[in-house]
């Protein structure tokens, strides 16, 4: 524990002497965020045919819990795998570890590191929404804690997992920027869910960022707190450490 | 006697890569206090042979012991007694050199001063500077270093001196002797042959996965190294004299230059046979195979030869 929070601080220092890496997943999310709202605009719309938008709710408090889900799923997707890619690709796994510092003290501090870069990133989106667009304040923010909390635990697994399995640093970003993009497009946070044809909408429904959001969406708009999404993340939490824990002890084997 | 010192010992390793057998029946001790070398072509196995040591690389067969423990089941407390630099790694680009050492020193109880390592390798100026902006040759001192800093039981060099300025390797070759004298023990795997016979007690030659052969660098080229070249000018006739001298297998006259072979002290027998002749020749000139020598005799005919070149890595 100890080593995790010096590995967790040094890491912290070394990303603050290079933080052009940041800007892209810190940044962009905001960009996003700043076009969308400012498309769609607050107010409810209902079309002659009854057919409603973003789940009847304005759509920039829509967006809310989504973008605060998209800088947990860029740092989780793109952020996380790569580093941990790059380490590996380098030899500088194979020097902490055989100088006493387990891989899994590494992986924890890197968690550590992406959970605390969320919260930052989100604490930005939301609070450049406050300043331009105004939206309704979220209805309970002690769950939207705990359900940002789950999202951002649940990236950092599978952000892990991306890690350790993919060969090399430019294959995990490769495959992360992918993921992400994909996520991003059909996991209700790019254009209003409702307009996407069904296979579409089956494809975002199968993507962990979707649940992520409709959990947050709940805390922010007041829906309460959806037990169905947040045991889908707990379940890709749960495969991802384990199926982590496998590869490690399968690649330790060799 | 030998077990009862031995801090490594390894059984009949073997390790493959799929169809390659990197590993195919290496076997050797390594006593308390010892320089042990492992010198051999590139991909004879010697990296492999010392991280299944390590505990780094888990091997298909044989008996692996270093410091009474099996690596492949005390891993932590192996790490914690051995130090390595490994052939091949890596720090973060961004980490600076005493935060290096420092965090490296803090993963073990009772590491030693870091501070004075700083001073030993070279690195007191290069203190606040990132690893990315080392040189070749810093890093590869740091990662010596950073061996070095949990006071080892055991050190691991593979391809210590690589990419060090000749001082520096000379430097580093003192610094080594040093921690041996407080009683630890080296394995060094080099491709410089005057680096193994300034510092290695023993040798091992690994060729194709084995052990091709094991002394010291003396008894390698005594019993490796072929006969004993003695050349000189003279009037010696049909050189019969020499000829009756024990040791001389062959006598090779041409004109006034003559060329002996034999074995063991034969030098010092043509000197004395020579002698007594009355005769002096100023160029007399002794021959014996350097390590060098040996070495390309004992691993320069592996067969397929592809992935094995007899040539000392650029550093
Ligand atoms: N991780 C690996 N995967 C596949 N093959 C490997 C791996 N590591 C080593 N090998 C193969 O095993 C053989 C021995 O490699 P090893 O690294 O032990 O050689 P070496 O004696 O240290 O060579 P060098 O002097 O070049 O460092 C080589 O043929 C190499 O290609
Ligand atoms: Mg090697």
């Amino acid at each position: 524990m100890r080593m995790v929070l010096r590995l967790a601080w040094l890491e912290g220092k070394l990303l603050l002497r290079e933080p052009i890496t940041l800007v892209f997943v810190l940044v962009l999310p905001v960009v996003m965020m700043i076009v969308m709202c400012g498309v769609f605009g607050n107010e409810v719309e209902v079309e002659d045919d009854g057919q409603v938008f973003f789940m009847g709710v304005g759509a920039t408090d829509y967006y809310m819990g989504a973008y605060v889900a998209v800088v947990v799923a860029a740092l989780g997707l793109i952020n996380l795998p790569t580093h941990l890619a790059t380490y590996r690709e380098r030899g500088v796994l194979r020097r902490f570890e055989a100088s006493s510092i387990s891989r899994w003290s590494l992986l924890w501090a890197h968690t550590l590191i992406m959970i605390v870069l969320s919260g930052i990133g989100a604490t930005l989106v939301v609070v450049t929404a406050k300043l331009i667009y105004d939206p309704t304040d979220p209805a309970s923010p002690g769950l939207l804690i705990l359900g940002f909390l789950l999202a951002a635990a649940t990236f950092a697994a599978f952000g892990t997992l991306l890690g350790v399995l993919m060969p090399t640093a430019r294959a995990a970003q490769g495959i992360g920027i992918m993921l992400w993009f994909v996520m991003f497009m059909l996991g209700g946070v790019g254009p209003p869910p409702e307009v996407l044809p069904d296979a579409m909408g089956a494809v975002g429904e199968a993507t962990p960022l979707l649940h992520a959001v409709r959990l947050l969406q709940g805390t922010w708009l007041g829906t309460g707190w959806d037990w169905g999404r947040a045991g889908i993340l707990v379940g890709i939490l749960v495969a991802s450490l384990g199926l982590t824990a496998l590869v490690m002890r399968l690649r330790s084997a060799r | 006697m030998l077990a009862v010192t031995a801090v490594i010992q390894v059984d009949d390793l073997h390790k493959s890569y799929g169809a390659t057998r990197a590993v195919d029946g290496v076997s050797f001790q390594v006593e308390r206090g010892e320089i042990f070398g492992i010198l051999g072509p590139n991909g004879a196995g010697k990296t492999t042979s010392v991280e299944c040591l390590q505990g780094l690389r888990h091997p298909d067969s044989g008996t692996l012991r270093i410091l009474g423990l099996d690596p492949a089941h005390d891993v932590r407390e192996v790490k914690r007694r051995i130090g390595s630099q490994l052939q091949e790694s890596a720090l973060p680009d961004r980490i600076k050199v005493w935060e290096a050492l420092e965090l490296f020193a803090s993963a073990v109880p009772g590491a030693s001063d870091w501070e004075g390592l700083l001073d030993d390798w070279g690195l007191t100026a290069k203190r606040n500077a990132t690893y990315a902006s080392l040189s070749g040759g810093q890093k590869q001192r740091l990662l010596v270093a950073l061996s070095l800093v949990n006071s080892p039981e055991i050190v691991f060099l593979d391809e210590m001196t690589t990419g060090m300025d000749p001082l520096a390797r000379r430097v580093a070759w003192g610094l080594i002797e040093r921690i041996r004298d407080r009683g630890a023990t080296v394995i060094l795997v080099t491709h410089f042959m005057d680096e193994a016979e300034r510092l290695c007690d023993r040798i091992a030659v690994v060729s194709s996965g084995k052990v091709v052969a094991l002394g010291s660098p003396e008894e390698l080229r005594r019993e490796h190294g072929g006969a004993t070249l003695v050349r000189f000018s003279a009037k010696i006739g049909d050189g019969g004299f020499l000829k009756k001298i024990k040791d001389v297998t062959a006598v090779r006259i041409d004109g006034e230059s003559v060329e002996i072979e034999g074995t063991g002290a034969v030098a010092v027998s043509v000197a004395a046979a020579l002698a007594a002749k009355g005769l002096a020749p100023v160029d007399f000139e002794v021959a014996r195979a350097s390590l060098e020598d040996v070495y390309l005799l004992l691993t320069g005919d592996t067969g397929d030869g592809s992935d094995e070149s007899p040539v000392e890595e650029a550093p």
